[in-house]
């Protein structure tokens, strides 16, 4: 499979599944053009609703679709859906329990040239505190299409975080996904990156072949789904290697590196002798920047990962 | 409407306020004021307009209600109770640990709601949605939806105005309970409509400004009237009116079919002496034995004597 847009994926994905099962809604807040979604609209028009620019009435209006019975994939930059509408998510969504699937693109610094009003360095870490919820980050078209479906099958609300633009596949078309499960991409005795997006993952590989050429052997676990996380892969891993590194495009507050570190502080992880480090965002907003220069700037590159594994590493031995 | 039929309904008025007053009375504290304000509006809703069914609450040709402000709970849940959803008995659980009946609206818990509200401005856009999920599915019901004045300050509430205006929902029938009183005080004083508040406002300003809410709804391109909010005729005759708009739209004819906004003029804690018009009647603590005089003297005052 060739490279391709995730925005293209998530539209088409969409009208597959809107085919087969006539709950499946659309909302947008002026931002169809740039979610994708005018291709569905083509092919459902009365499915695919554009509120304009009003965040908090498309949250609770997909709530009110939702309580009867439709499943609406709601979307937005992920700066509006997890700040502007989060009473709307949280109170008309995931508080009535209506399966409300939110969906916020441009995740961290993939907001580029839209610079801090709009770049989510902590969509993850509200969301992450929301209880009975979903969160979710794919990693590459074929696992965006796979949790598509996943999500759509699930009776729970639901976070999508989603990258828009032109990603590498990692997986073969056969693979299967569901919510909750993270993903082996390559396994390694020396140390485990837990990686979550499809920013992170490719660093997260790239960082592989660097740490190769220093000898080390670096497991990759694709994280996929940040709630409900993936204990069990995670925990095998952390125990088999004895170092952690997670790797997101977002505040290490609340996000993937909090999650792990929760785990390991409750000593799921083995003993003290485990290692763990974590690259993110520090405490920092975002600013405007091409999306390389930014990945340079906030430390996210592969080289700032196989620096990481490094030091520990040689500090555990 | 003929008398008997303003009887009844004045009666369960009557009741549904019985019934709030004792269960917030039992419970010691609530919010009777928003409460008492919309007695009269769900009598005519529960016990003539709307098309349910208490031992099917979730039938799907049913109408549909959301309570926007969804503090007003304990009189949602006193006509549910009356209207047989669920026995008055449970009507003293009010805010018990475990109940069905908390103090803000809860689809999940309380049968015949329809959706949760409490987080003010959000209920409008959930009955936008739910009233389009209807369309889409081919169903007539119409949904009801009560909003706050003091609600509407909320932007979200004007979001939703745009949206269900420029889709042309006219299944839609939406009522602003208009009792003039927020939380910190009277609406003209803290956020007025008319934007002549300031604390300057004069005798004259509240019926001012529920003109320039009519103002306000009709320029969002609803179809908006005001009536008298303890009249069970005139509220009734403004709902049969809505309905016969969309109902008996001539098609022919070049009319675009519009959401309705009813206005209802309303008294925050009408019939009950010890709050009637008072701010602090919002959220309020007060005996049980207050309560039951407030009670008796609804029965002493009965319309049908």
């Amino acid at each position: 499979m060739a490279d391709k847009e995730m925005r293209a994926v998530y539209a088409e994905t969409l009208i597959e599944l809107a085919k087969e099962d006539p709950r499946i809604v659309v909302l947008e807040a002026d931002l169809m053009k740039a979610s994708g979604t005018m291709v569905f609209k083509e092919a459902f028009p009365e499915r695919a609703i554009d509120v304009g620019v009003a965040e908090a009435n498309m949250v609770s209006l997909a709530a009110g679709l939702a309580a009867e019975g439709k499943r609406p994939f709601a979307a937005t930059f992920g700066c509006f859906a997890s700040r502007r509408a989060l009473d709307q998510f949280f109170v008309s969504c995931a508080y009535a329990k209506l399966p409300v699937k939110l969906v916020g693109t441009d995740p961290g610094i993939s907001a580029a040239f839209n610079g801090g009003t709009h770049m989510p360095f902590e969509d993850l870490g509200i969301m992450r505190l929301i209880p009975g919820i979903d969160v979710v980050e794919p990693s590459d078209p074929v696992s965006l299409a796979g949790l598509l479906h996943s999500l759509a099958d699930s009776e729970r609300p639901g976070y999508l975080r989603l990258y828009r633009k032109t990603a590498r596949p990692l997986y073969p078309q056969s693979e299967t996904f569901s919510l909750g499960h993270g993903k082996l991409l390559r396994s390694g005795k020396d140390a485990v990156i837990v990686a979550l997006g499809a920013i992170m993952v490719q660093e997260a590989l790239d960082a592989a072949e660097l740490l190769a050429q220093q000898h080390i052997d670096v497991a990759i676990i694709d994280a996929l789904s940040l709630k409900p996380l993936d204990i069990d892969l995670i925990v095998k891993w952390a125990r088999t290697t004895g170092v952690v590194v997670t790797a997101e495009n977002h505040q290490l507050a609340g996000g993937l590196g909090s999650a792990v570190a929760e785990l390991i502080a409750e000593g799921k992880c083995g003993g003290q002798a485990l290692q763990f480090g974590r690259v993110g965002i520090q405490d920092q907003f975002g600013e405007v920047g091409t999306q390389e220069w930014l990945k340079e700037h906030f430390g996210l590159t592969a080289k700032h990962i196989a620096a990481t594994v490094q030091s520990l590493v040689a500090k555990r031995n | 409407m003929d008398r008997e039929e303003k009887d009844r309904l004045e009666n369960a008025a009557k009741e549904i306020r019985k019934y709030t007053l004792d269960t917030i009375g039992f419970l010691g504290v609530g919010h009777v004021g928003g409460s008492l304000s919309i007695a009269d509006l769900l009598a005519v809703l529960y016990f003539k307009e709307l098309k349910v069914d208490p031992a099917n609450p979730r039938m799907p040709e049913r109408d549909r209600f959301v309570l926007s402000k969804g503090h007003a709970g304990p009189a949602l849940y006193s006509a549910l109770a009356l209207r047989g959803f669920f026995p008055t008995s449970m009507l003293h659980t009010l805010n018990r640990g475990g109940t069905n009946l908390p103090s803000h609206c809860d689809r999940n818990k309380t049968p015949g709601v329809d959706m949760t509200t409490g987080s003010l401005g959000q209920g409008l856009s959930a009955a936008c949605g739910i009233a389009y999920a209807n369309r889409l599915d081919g169903r007539n019901s119409f949904t009801y939806v009560i909003v706050g004045d003091g609600e509407s300050d909320e932007g979200q509430i004007w979001e939703a105005a745009m949206f269900a205006a420029h889709h042309g929902m006219d299944r839609l029938i939406a009522f602003t309970d208009c009792n003039k009183l927020q939380i910190d005080g009277p609406i003209s004083s803290i956020l007025s409509i008319d934007g002549k508040g300031n604390g300057h406002a004069d005798a004259k300003s509240s019926a001012n400004a529920q003109d320039d809410l009519v103002a306000k709804w009709r320029a969002f391109g609803w179809f908006c009237e005001r009536v008298d909010g303890h009249d069970v005729e005139a509220i009734d005759n403004a709902i049969i009116a809505a309905k016969n708009r969309t109902l008996k739209r001539d098609t022919t004819a070049n009319t675009i079919p519009r959401p309705t906004m009813i206005i209802v003029d309303t008294i925050k804690g009408k019939g009950a002496a010890f709050c009637e018009g008072q701010v602090g009647s919002h959220n309020m603590t007060f005996d049980y034995e207050v309560a039951k005089q407030a009670i008796a003297e609804l029965d002493a005052n009965s319309p049908l004597d």
